[in-house]
């Protein structure tokens, strides 16, 4: 059952780190800040909810998976607003802000 | 080498070379994100190397905090029309050296140690039981040096002195001008009316934990400074006038805590500072919620500025 959990976990975190990777790279080489919000974002979304899934197997009990999701929420709930000011910007003022 | 090590070299090229950017590239503002960015890669270095308490106080002041002000500076900068970026050359030659000194003699104890690195670690260890404190940080910043932590905190009053002494005198007991760039809309009001209620409970956490895991008041007071600039920032609530009694009573009403305590110790203990046995851990952690509301306050008065606006009648 341990290593079912371990097999889980490592696929999970490594799934998130390809994101991480995958958003980086759009991050640098995506032509315009618009393209550029939506790889970040991807990051912020499936990148690191991959790895608090694949962590929660290891959470130190109920209350730890709990902070786990919850900093994901947050970071989520930061990322998008943070991402619709930027986008805001952008389209009032241009890509130079 | 183990996954462990080649992840913490990584860390400490990014380190460099982040720091190496910061003081190299020409704009102001692109710096300042680098400082930022710098900040939080150290946080990360201070968690490797088991310091979590310095770590959330690097992330929260180091780049949080600092990072504000300096962005503050930058924008002021802009509007005055001075060009930040025109260092000569000749300041840079003679300030390179200088650090370059300062990272030398840091340098030379890490490379060279003593055979016996001189601890107080075990001391510390061994007299922290009677005051019922779990987080030895806590311990020596409230027991063994809570000197130097209340006049930490004195410090930061004379800084915010500082600041408001820049005031005209018109504007004396006015409305600090912190100015407010973003446009005022939905998402970011949103984001003010969500996120505070979450982000207190987050200060109220940190300043209670931090007895007995890595916390405090500095990490609580800047969560809370951070939530109020948030509401300020997204237009819900003005910047209080400086002269308003509520506010100057909150600014000082931690450190006064602190000092009366200390005082207090005198009588009971029999020197300043000192708590009396069996009733240390009560009166740290009221020091620590009273320091915390107004570390929260100083903070935020701190990154809106000088009072520019008179005061309203």
């Amino acid at each position: 059952m341990t290593l079912a959990f371990d097999i889980f976990t490592a696929f999970a975190v490594a799934a998130g780190a390809l994101f991480f990777l995958a958003g980086t790279i759009g991050l640098l080489r995506f032509p315009d800040p618009l393209t550029r919000l939506h790889a970040l974002t991807k990051v912020d979304n499936l990148g690191l909810g991959f790895i608090v899934v694949g962590l929660l197997p290891r959470a130190d009990g109920v209350l730890g998976a709990l902070k786990l999701v919850s900093i994901w929420l947050i970071v989520q709930l930061s990322g998008a607003i943070v991402t619709q000011l930027l986008a805001i910007t952008v389209r009032q003022h241009g890509p130079r802000g | 080498m183990s996954a462990s090590s080649v992840f913490d070299i990584c860390l400490a090229v990014l380190l460099l070379g982040i720091g190496a950017w910061t003081i190299i590239v020409d704009n102001a503002f692109a710096a300042v994100i680098g400082f930022v960015v710098y900040g939080l890669s150290l946080a990360i270095a201070w968690v490797r190397l088991s310091a979590v308490d310095v770590a959330l106080t690097e992330a929260a002041i180091g780049g949080g905090m600092t990072g504000m002000l300096m962005l503050g500076a930058v924008a002021r900068l802009r509007l005055a029309r001075v060009d930040g970026a025109g260092t000569r050359w000749s300041v840079r030659l003679v300030a390179a050296p200088l650090c370059a000194l300062i990272a030398a003699s840091l340098a030379t104890p890490l490379l060279f140690p003593p055979p016996v690195i001189p601890s107080l670690a075990p001391t510390v260890t061994q007299n922290l039981v009677p005051t019922g404190l779990g987080n030895p940080v806590a311990g020596v910043l409230f027991v063994f040096r809570s000197l130097d932590t209340l006049l930490e905190k004195v410090v930061l009053l004379l800084a915010l002195l500082g600041i408001w002494s820049l005031a005209p005198d018109g504007a004396w007991g006015g409305q600090p001008g912190l100015r407010v760039y973003a446009q005022p809309n939905s998402t970011l009001t949103f984001l003010a009316q969500l996120l505070p209620p979450i982000g207190i409970v987050v200060a109220i956490y940190m300043c209670w934990v931090g007895a007995k895991d890595p916390g405090g008041a500095f990490q609580g007071g800047t969560v809370l400074a951070a939530m109020w600039l948030l509401v300020i920032i997204a237009g819900l609530e003005n910047v209080p006038s400086i002269g308003q009694p509520w506010l100057r009573a909150l600014l000082v009403f931690g450190p006064l805590l602190f000092l009366v305590i200390g005082l207090a110790g005198l009588v009971l203990a029999n020197a300043f500072l000192a708590y009396p046995p069996g009733y240390a851990k009560p009166m740290i952690v009221a020091v620590e919620v009273a320091l915390t509301l107004s570390i929260g306050v100083v903070l935020g008065l701190l990154a809106a500025g000088p009072p520019e606006l008179a005061r309203r009648q």
